[in-house]
């Protein structure tokens, strides 16, 4: 079959000419693990850094009290039109009893002093999460209309500040890895768009000898694919390793426990997978955009 | 037969130059014709013209019933196919041996290799070059390199071979033998043969037709004739 003998020998023709060309394949490899290894580096502090915010935004919660003369009906009945609150993940409910339980266990001058009084001064409770943190506000200002509820906060000032902060974090890291990715989609189609240039009187007698423009794109493609795909190998072995290693060195936090890092499985491998695909694929299109540039279409 | 039809053509390049004007030519099946001229007298883009790496910008350039003029840049390779271009820079590929260079011209168009070897090898052999396949290039001399882009253009069977200054860069002796392999091929495999050339040795030697060209218009067309261009231009 003619199109599946073309497409052997423009896989066997792209491995002689990475070999032929060695020098200038390395200069190409070279670049791509350089570029690769930022790229995996950002990938890391982004997923991590994200991830930190997320855990904290999780503990992020709203605290709402009851009137003191609610009776359990109504309490149910409360819970009932919290869940029912779109957006809402949980609501835990604390008696004021388990309250008193609570402090009293805690500080044995609030003990003597819920000891002396009569009737329990304390408020039932409820600590709501929400799926999204940005909702924290407007679904604190829904449970405060509804009846029997005395207040409904969540730290109002401070976690608008966190989100905002948070935020913009999230913004940054990730703008930094597609700035990255970019840059290295840049240089990588570059070094090879040098290695094409080197070669493109091989090109002019390709299309001389009667190659059609597929025939004489393939080889070059492959090239690309190739070398990209063997200079994500240092990225993708400094990836799994490092992380893992310096994962188990910190015992999977970092700043005295307070900051937890992501959990190496699977972590690195979605990683290895971004990087393989970045560094093949920007190989691939860099070259056929570059052998384009000499051919005649 | 007419094999080359060229039909009042002109070639008008985009700085504003005129190559080729109002040029009118019949080339029989198996003829051997010289083309010579002085330089930018429009050999070089006649040639071109005829393996479509330039387009006529007006009039027709046919050959073997075909109108090469408007054949798409993407289709050009099926032409290329039916031709055998030579050289006078060669265009060997400098990483390949000289079988890999011959036969490099058959598995572009996806040949099986059971069938490129013996082609391969009896193009080399017409060369006189089967001794050389393992060789490289830069390890010939001028004349084996350009016997080696004749073989490459043999290698299909072309039906014409345009070759474009074969004997520029080489000395008299070998300009002989590659002129020797060319009669010969013309002879034995039929194949049409234009030929640009400034060699007036071989112009007069040869006995050939010669058209001659002057600022891109048709000045001789002789049967059998000579290198004229130092006396008339």
């Amino acid at each position: 079959m003619k199109p599946f003998r073309i497409i052997y020998r423009s896989i066997r023709d792209s491995f002689k000419s990475v070999l032929r060309n060695f020098s200038l394949s390395m200069a190409s490899i070279i670049c791509t693990t350089i570029t690769l290894i930022l790229v995996a580096l950002a990938i890391i502090v982004t997923v991590n850094v994200n991830y930190v915010t997320k855990t904290m935004e999780e503990e992020l919660t709203i605290v709402a009290y009851a009137n003191k003369e609610t009776t359990s009906d109504e309490i149910n009945e409360i819970e009932t039109k919290i869940k029912n609150i779109s957006g809402v993940k949980e609501v835990v409910y604390k008696s004021k009893e388990e309250w008193r339980v609570e402090m009293k266990n805690n500080s044995p001058t609030l003990k003597v002093t819920l000891d002396y009084l009569e009737s329990n001064p304390l408020l039932d409770s409820f600590v709501i999460t929400v799926e999204d943190v940005e909702d924290l506000a407007p679904t604190a200002r829904l449970i405060r209309e509804i009846e029997h509820i005395e207040s409904a906060s969540y730290g109002e000032g401070m976690v608008e500040e966190i989100i905002g902060v948070f935020n913009i974090i999230k913004t940054v890291t990730i703008a930094i890895v597609i700035a990255l990715v970019v840059v290295t989609a840049f240089l990588i189609s570059n070094t090879i768009k040098l290695t094409i240039f080197s070669r493109r009187s091989e090109i002019e007698i390709m299309r001389l000898v009667g190659s059609s423009n597929i025939s004489i794109k393939l080889p070059f493609v492959f090239e690309g694919f190739l070398l990209g795909l063997v200079g994500s190998f240092i990225p993708i072995i400094i990836t799994v390793y490092g992380y893992i290693i310096a994962y188990e060195k910190l015992g999977g936090t970092v700043s005295f426990g307070v900051i937890e890092l992501v959990n190496p499985m699977p972590f690195v491998l979605y990683t290895s997978i971004v990087l393989v695909v970045i560094g093949s694929v920007v190989g691939m299109i860099g070259s056929a955009r570059a052998v384009r540039k000499y051919l005649k279409i | 037969m007419k094999f080359i039809q060229i039909k009042n053509c002109y070639k008008v390049y985009k700085n504003g130059v005129t190559a080729i004007a109002d040029l009118s030519l019949d080339i029989n099946k198996g003829e051997f014709v010289f083309v010579i001229g002085a330089s930018g007298s429009g050999k070089s883009t006649l040639i071109k013209m005829l393996y479509r790496e330039e387009k006529p910008t007006k009039g027709i350039v046919e050959i073997g019933g075909i109108n090469v003029g408007k054949i798409r840049n993407r289709t050009v390779y099926k032409l290329r196919r039916k031709l055998g271009i030579v050289f006078q820079d060669f265009k060997l590929l400098p990483k390949l041996t000289v079988y890999e260079n011959v036969a490099f011209a058959l598995e572009c168009i996806g040949m099986k290799s059971s069938e490129i070897r013996p082609k391969v090898l009896k193009a080399l052999e017409h060369v006189g070059l089967k001794e050389k396949v393992r060789s490289f290039p830069n390890e010939l001399s001028g004349g084996e390199q350009q016997r080696v882009c004749i073989a490459r253009a043999i290698v299909n069977d072309p039906k014409l071979l345009i070759c474009d200054e074969p004997t520029g860069n080489l000395d008299p002796k070998t300009s002989q033998e590659i002129m020797n392999v060319l009669d010969d091929i013309n002879k034995n495999l039929g194949t049409t043969i234009i030929m640009a050339t400034h060699d007036k040795d071989i112009v007069n030697k040869m006995k050939k037709r010669v058209i001659t060209l002057d600022s891109g218009v048709l000045f001789e067309d002789h049967e059998k004739g000579s290198f004229k261009i130092s006396e008339t231009i």
